[in-house]
């Protein structure tokens, strides 16, 4: 027993010799610092889908953070900038796991992630545990931003991100239903996953405040292939539109499905930007024609020169990013970059010290940053606790002939904020 | 409290009674608030009804592979649903190129009959290599053993299929003649169903002829009979064994193959998993071993999954009653084991058998 506790405090002591460097004394920041030696790179990690059927977002997302870091040539404050992938299948658990291996490297400043919501929930409480910052460039759950626990919300301190929040996409549904589509009555459904359900949430909410009906909120289960039931179900609500802010494939089939059942034959469909993919067009064929889609809308010529840089640089091998994201990771991306440039702090033997409280202090401070995706500027109020995004980007696009026959992509917007100013 | 009736009383009867009545009120109660709301109309009814037939096609199709298995060597197969992904997930390519040049929808029904029997022999071959490599050497081992080796196959299968196709999603074309619908008393029956329901009926009237018709049949019969004896009458019992495979391989490749003309969509590498899972339920219900049981678990199941919840479950005032979709399901494989474990039409398990 008593060489059981030497070998252990032996080991304790070995392990602390290689542990982290809180301790150091010129680090004064409360969450401790990440220290770079002269000849080490600036260490930064990304948790997307990497696998499983929501890759394409992990591919286009990862797209971004490389041109952004090709952009600046692969340097920053003299040091390489060194990516470590982590994948978290858009799954709580995937999240979760992904998280720990982040949390477990001292050398990490910072995360860009997660591609899901749901697997933000799962990583979100690891990454704040470990003091370090993550951006997500494609979660827009409302919980994430909302510090109000007994509300839902699920906000941690040290959580940012770039992509809008469902409550300004919500929000631009339920307007276009009803001032353009002249919808009375909604149905809504989600699939149980965070995201989908707060944005049918937010729709349902919004569109009753702009004195809607809503005549039915239902769920179907990921991984379902016969919709028929909550189909006939939905029609016997008699709605003017279906609302299914729900991922592929549950989307495709509640589309084509629809189509095939008496009383739907007729109703507008709207997704959200979870079906949005160049695949669902052609997967669905005819019955795809016509439906609308709330989703990410970056214009200008920032973006057109990105866009030029991706075909040229190609990441993941493709020719044009494969989702709508990639901008608020560029976005995101660069944001964290700047910020561990404005807090770094060179000592004399060369070594860089960046405080983990510091940097999440000069994130909340961004202010009218000029980004791919508009003017950010990362807030602190209740509901929007580190929305740096402002909903500016984000459009109604309408699938027509040209997606169904030809897969061209993305479908021609038919509504933006900016038109909706009149209204 | 009633410790002085235990002579008399047993417990597990009593919850076994209290369970029965609470399901049977909760059924009754349901569908009453259900049908006198009059929220869903008679026409809607028969079009669930029809949707859950088609999708019950499919079902009995995969759980005949699953009972054939049983029948014959008394182990349940998990990776009989891969065997599915397998002819469903390859012969989307197939279709993919005859809509390209126009064939799918000039001879349509050839070019279906060529996609089934391309996925069905692909399955088969699955199922054939699947039987020869995995299972054969684990014959006569204890019976948990070839369950896990199931369940490592069936990753196997999954993962090499992604690595050949990749993990996006595609999609069946649609072809034309199976689109719209007929209107049989003034209620429109989608062709697309009729058609599941017609091709799934061809397949397992196929299916009862060989087995009850020809000498290969006796053969498996025989075999799932008694082995031994099988063995002495001359039977190659591993011919015989490795045919069954090969049947319920085929028949799971051509459910692949209806299905994607009934649900086009969400063709992946991880697709077989719910159907296969879903028809293992649907052969248990039925009776695991006994083929027409296959059949009428697999429609049974297929029915109730598109009419409980509207019936059942929104009656009762359950949320989301559509998301509880597979809940219903494998309750209805619960209960079954509970009131009736050898099935609808299943024989009590013999001794040899158990």
């Amino acid at each position: 027993m008593k060489r059981l506790f030497l070998f252990l405090t032996a080991l304790s002591m070995l392990l602390g010799l290689g542990g982290p460097a809180f301790a150091d004394s010129h680090c004064m920041d409360e969450l401790g610092c990440v220290e770079v030696g002269p000849d080490d790179p600036i260490v930064i990690a990304s948790i997307l889908a990497m696998s499983g059927p929501a890759s394409f977002y992990g591919a286009d997302t990862l797209g971004g953070i490389e041109l952004a870091i090709l952009g600046r040539d692969g340097m920053l404050l003299g040091r390489d900038i060194e990516l470590v992938e982590e994948d978290s299948y858009c799954a709580a658990e995937g999240g979760q796991a992904a998280a720990q291996r982040v949390a477990a490297d001292e050398s990490i400043v910072g995360v860009i992630g997660t591609t899901c919501s749901g697997a933000a929930q799962g990583a979100m409480p690891i990454i704040s545990e470990a003091g370090m910052l993550m951006i997500s460039s494609s979660n827009t759950s409302p919980s994430l931003t909302n510090d109000d626990a007994d509300a839902g919300g699920t906000y941690y301190p040290g959580y940012f991100r770039t992509a809008h929040n469902d409550l300004f996409q919500g929000a631009m549904g339920a307007r276009f239903a009803v001032e353009v589509v002249k919808a009375g009555k909604v149905a809504t459904v989600h699939d149980g996953d965070p995201y989908t359900e707060g944005l049918a949430v937010v729709m349902a909410n919004e569109f009753a405040g702009l004195n809607g009906e809503v005549v039915f909120q239902g769920a179907v289960s990921k991984g379902d292939t016969d919709m028929s039931a909550i189909l006939t179900e939905i029609a016997a609500s008699g709605p003017d539109l279906v609302y299914l802010p729900v991922f592929t494939p549950e989307s495709e089939f509640l589309v084509s499905q629809a189509a095939n059942t008496p009383g739907l034959e007729n109703v507008r469909m709207m997704t959200a930007d979870g079906s949005f993919n160049a695949d669902f067009a052609p997967n669905i064929g005819q019955a795809a024609a016509g439906v609308l889609m709330t989703g990410p809308h970056v214009s200008g010529d920032a973006y057109q020169e990105f866009l030029a840089m991706w075909a040229e640089e190609q990441p993941g091998g493709t020719d044009t990013p494969p989702s709508g994201f990639h901008a608020h990771a560029y976005d995101g991306t660069n944001l964290l970059l700047d910020a561990v440039e404005a807090v770094a702090e060179e000592k004399d033997d060369g070594t860089l010290v960046i405080g983990r409280q510091a940097l999440r202090d000069a994130m909340a401070a961004v202010e009218d940053y000029e980004g791919l995706t508009g003017t950010l500027t990362c807030q602190e109020a209740p509901l929007y606790m580190g929305d740096c995004a402002t909903g500016t980007a984000l459009a109604v696009f309408e699938i027509g002939e040209a997606q169904v026959d030809e897969g061209a992509w993305p479908p021609p917007i038919v509504w933006d904020l900016s038109m909706s100013m009149g209204g | 409290m009633f410790k002085w009736k235990t002579d008399e009383f047993s417990w597990v009867d009593f919850t076994i009674d209290v369970l029965r009545i609470l399901i049977v009120l909760g059924v009754v109660v349901g569908a009453w608030n259900t049908l006198s709301s009059g929220r869903i109309t008679f026409a809607q009814w028969v079009n669930l009804f029809a949707a859950g037939l088609s999708q019950g096609s499919i079902y009995a199709l995969i759980a005949l592979g699953y009972t054939l298995v049983y029948g014959i060597l008394l182990m349940i197969n998990f990776a009989h649903g891969e065997v599915f992904m397998a002819g469903a997930f390859s012969a989307v390519f197939l279709a993919e190129a005859f809509n390209r040049t126009g064939f799918l929808n000039e001879q349509p029904l050839l070019a279906i009959l060529l996609m089934i029997m391309f996925a069905g022999l692909l399955s088969m071959t699955v199922a054939i290599l699947l039987e020869r490599v995995a299972y054969r050497p684990l014959r006569g081992s204890p019976r948990l053993v070839p369950l896990i080796t199931a369940i490592g196959a069936s990753f196997f299968l999954q993962y090499t299929f992604r690595g050949l196709y990749g993990s996006g999603f595609k999609a069946y074309p649609q072809v034309k003649i199976l689109q719209g619908a007929v209107s049989i008393g003034g209620i429109n029956i989608p062709i697309v169903q009729i058609f599941v329901f017609c091709s799934a009926l061809v397949l397992m009237l196929g299916l009862y002829w060989l087995v009850e018709r020809t000498r290969v049949g006796k053969a498996m019969r025989a075999v799932s009979e008694n082995k031994e004896v099988a063995r002495l009458m001359g039977i190659d019992i591993d011919w015989v064994i490795m045919f069954t495979f090969g049947v319920g391989g085929f028949l799971a490749g051509s459910a692949g193959v209806i299905n994607g003309m009934f649900r086009p969509q969400g063709v992946n590498f991880f697709m077989g998993f719910i159907p296969g899972i879903k028809a293992f339920t649907a052969a248990v219900l039925g009776g695991i071993g006994n083929i027409p049981g296959a059949m009428l678990g697999g429609l049974f199941l297929g029915v109730i999954e598109a009419i409980g919840p509207n019936l059942v479950l929104a009656g009762l005032g359950i949320p989301g009653a559509n998301q509880l979709k597979d809940v219903i399901a494998f309750t209805m494989l619960v209960l079954v084991l509970i009131f009736r474990p050898q099935g609808i039409l299943g024989e009590r398990l013999s001794e040899k058998k158990a």
